[in-house]
């Protein structure tokens, strides 16, 4: 096999993880994981200039090519925050050396299969990778040892489980219907010819199929009523994995979740998928705003704020049409950013707290001036004002659908409303008033989190146009 | 159309089906893990049936897996779990005896008819397969929401596996990237398990989850 970009983004990590696996110490490996993050990003650009071939098993087009820079770019600025967060965790006791060994191999193998189910070519490939992602993070979940920590990941693995079973029904059931057309064998089970032919399947078994999928990988977005795993597997395992758990492995699932919509849309005579995405996206927004209420601990509520928004992306994907795709795929990129610099100020936060309880905390603008600052903003940025990036989605997402289905649009916005009071009312203990807690300063870096969040102010003043045409572009490909 | 072929795969798809109800009812343990191992070994004839009529050597494959993975392996080791951890009890339903089977019962009808009625063009010997691979996911499904014991919902999320596998060979000419992948699936849920199994026994003195549910950081 030749070498390309291709092979590198999975090769690197696969690599890293067995080296990781191997080496001992705390110091060498974290900054093994921080260079083999990069490395696999700076190889995923190189997909923009040289397009390595597609195969029947492998390939590169203009929507994954989003995805993937996007997932290796968090990869590699989580793993930055991963090696100051890890080697405080050591410091304190709460995480033991040998434990450390398995969390650095388990973060590069949780790459691998993120890359690898982006760039499948494959639907059982592409099932398979997203089994392994979730399995990995299962793991990582678990990794404290704690009461809360081992019910989180037995949770996570039991929905999770289910979910992907669902999703395997479904991949088989577009196999069956792709078969009489396509003929048996593995050409049946590949996307371009899949997508070639979709036009000639069975509708009916197309539908079925869809349900399952949307059953099966929602579970994995965590869309409202399948949602229950999210909240206790972000807040129980280490920080790090909670910002790539949300910025990314939610990403993966919805990335499968439009590649099927797009072989639904492709024949006539199937289902529209986008009402059944409108639908639970709505229920998963709105119900996520309320939930944000009655929250105690930070990072859950940061993790029902998760499901709010990928509630919006859903939705706005299964609006469709040129100007709802694009602005879903902006909110997704900018969610991703900002979502995953939260976290990092959280993980920080409730290191020099202690504790992850938001009554323990107050006063943080005061007291840790960089940490509380970077929270406000990263709040600011996720409530959706102005002038960040997400305010420009949700106003591109929110206006689109004004334009087409009002009534849709007043839900949205109502749950958009209800989210930013919940977000501000805690906000508000958190950052300002009374210190409370311990208030030692942080050994924080500082770095990954500010670049996310000027990535996301830069982008709610100007886009590159670049930028704007390869969105467009991918936008229409979703059709 | 209705050949011997077709009557034998018929008939060992529906006792996978029953089997998957006698799940359903067992109370005690040891009785579910033997009543498991039943399923698998139904499983891994169905499935060498299939490799014969399909012509299909790499089905044998899935069927010696099944036969030796989930029909012997598994249950011994999860025998060997149950006896160390001392839980050969009572298992505890959330819903009874009488609801469950009920419920299962509109479970597979409802797939019998969702199914049959949406592969109408579909070979009879898939269509049929599948209806019958969907209702012992369902039901699968149906005994993981219904115990509450650690060990049981996962007998139930092999038996849901099961399903799969079934429709998986009965999608004729699958590639073999599919079988190997469940196969591989159920070997690393299988480590998975045994790792929690194990660290939730380092921690407590039981597998119950019930147990486990009671601190959720939220609830006062």
């Amino acid at each position: 096999m030749k070498f390309d970009a291709l092979t590198g983004i999975l090769l690197i990590p696969a690599v890293a993880a067995a080296l990781l696996a191997a080496l001992p110490g705390y110091r060498l490996t974290a900054r093994l994981n921080v260079l083999a993050a990069l490395a696999t990003f700076l190889t995923a650009c190189s997909l923009f200039v040289v397009q390595p071939t597609s195969g029947p098993y492998l390939l590169v087009d203009d929507l994954n090519k989003v995805f993937i820079v996007l997932t290796t770019f968090v990869g590699f600025t989580t793993s930055a925050f991963s090696a100051s967060y890890i080697g405080h965790e050591i410091e304190i006791g709460r995480l033991k050396l040998g434990f450390v060994r398995f969390y650095h191999a388990m973060y590069q193998v949780l790459m691998f299969a993120m890359n690898l189910a982006l760039v499948a070519n494959n639907i059982g490939l592409m099932w398979v990778a997203i089994e392994m992602a979730t399995l990995t993070t299962v793991l990582m979940v678990g990794i404290y040892r704690t009461h809360e920590a081992l019910e989180a990941a037995w949770k996570y693995f039991i929905l999770g489980s289910v979910g992907i079973a669902l999703a395997l029904f479904g991949t088989i059931l577009v196999y069956m219907a792709a078969r009489p057309v396509i003929g048996e064998g593995l050409y049946a089970m590949v996307w371009t010819v899949l997508v070639a032919h979709a036009a000639n399947f069975d509708p009916a078994l197309l539908n079925v199929a869809f349900v399952f999928l949307l059953l099966g990988y929602g579970t994995k977005v965590g869309l409202a009523p399948l949602h229950a795993w999210l909240p206790d597997a972000h807040a129980e395992g280490p920080t790090p994995i909670s910002a790539v758990l949300s910025g990314l492995l939610l990403n993966v699932a919805l990335y499968a979740l439009l590649r099927f919509k797009m072989l639904l849309a492709l024949n006539p005579a199937a289902i529209a998928p986008g009402p059944l995405m409108v639908t639970m996206g709505l229920i998963s927004c709105v119900f996520a705003a309320f939930m944000l209420y009655r929250r105690r601990d930070i990072k859950r509520m940061f993790a029902y704020s998760s499901i709010e928004h990928m509630g919006i992306i859903v939705f706005a994907f299964g609006m469709g049409g040129g100007l709802a795709n694009f602005a879903g795929l902006l909110h997704m990129t900018m969610h991703s950013l900002t979502k995953s610099a939260i976290f990092f100020a959280v993980g920080h936060i409730s290191q020099v707290k202690g504790t992850q309880k938001i009554a323990d905390m107050g006063g943080l603008t005061a007291t840790n001036p960089l940490l509380g600052w970077g929270l406000v903003l990263g709040v600011v940025a996720i409530a959706g004002l102005p002038p960040l990036g997400i305010f420009m989605s949700e106003f591109l997402v929110v206006s689109s659908t004004f334009a087409r289905q009002p009534w849709l649009a007043v839900i949205l916005v109502f749950g958009i409303l209800i989210a930013l009071g919940g977000l501000f009312l805690r906000l508000n203990t958190i950052a300002f008033g009374e210190p409370r807690g311990p208030t030692a300063p942080a050994q924080a870096s500082y770095v990954p989190m500010f670049a996310h969040l000027a990535l996301v102010f830069t982008a709610g003043l100007y886009m590159p146009p670049a930028l704007v045409t390869g969105f467009e572009n991918v936008a229409k490909l979703l059709g | 159309m209705h050949s011997l072929n077709f009557d034998i795969a018929h008939m060992l798809a529906g006792s996978l089906v029953l089997v998957s109800f006698m799940q359903l009812y067992q109370d005690r343990l040891y009785a579910l893990l033997n009543i498991f191992a039943l399923h698998a070994l139904v499983l891994a004839a169905s499935v060498a049936w299939q490799a014969f009529i399909q012509d299909a050597p790499h089905l044998y494959v899935t069927a010696a897996i099944a036969l030796i993975f989930k029909a012997i392996v598994i249950p011994i080791a999860l025998h060997r779990i149950i006896v160390r951890l001392g839980i050969h009890r009572e298992i505890e339903t959330v819903v009874g005896v009488g609801p469950a089977m009920l419920l299962g019962m509109g479970l597979v009808a409802l797939s019998m008819v969702v199914m049959l009625r949406v592969t109408a063009q579909a070979d009879p010997l898939a269509r049929e397969d599948l209806a019958f691979a969907l209702s012992v996911v369902l039901l699968g499904l149906l005994m993981m929401v219904t115990r509450r014991n650690a060990v049981s919902q996962v007998i139930g999320f092999m038996s849901l596996e099961n399903g799969l596998v079934l429709a998986a060979t009965g999608a004729k000419g699958m590639p073999l990237v599919v079988e190997i992948s469940v196969a591989f699936s159920v070997l690393i849920a299988f480590i998975v398990i045994g790792i929690f199994l194990f660290r939730i026994r380092e921690r407590f003195d039981t597998v119950d989850l019930q147990a486990l549910d009671k601190f959720r950081g939220e609830r006062e």
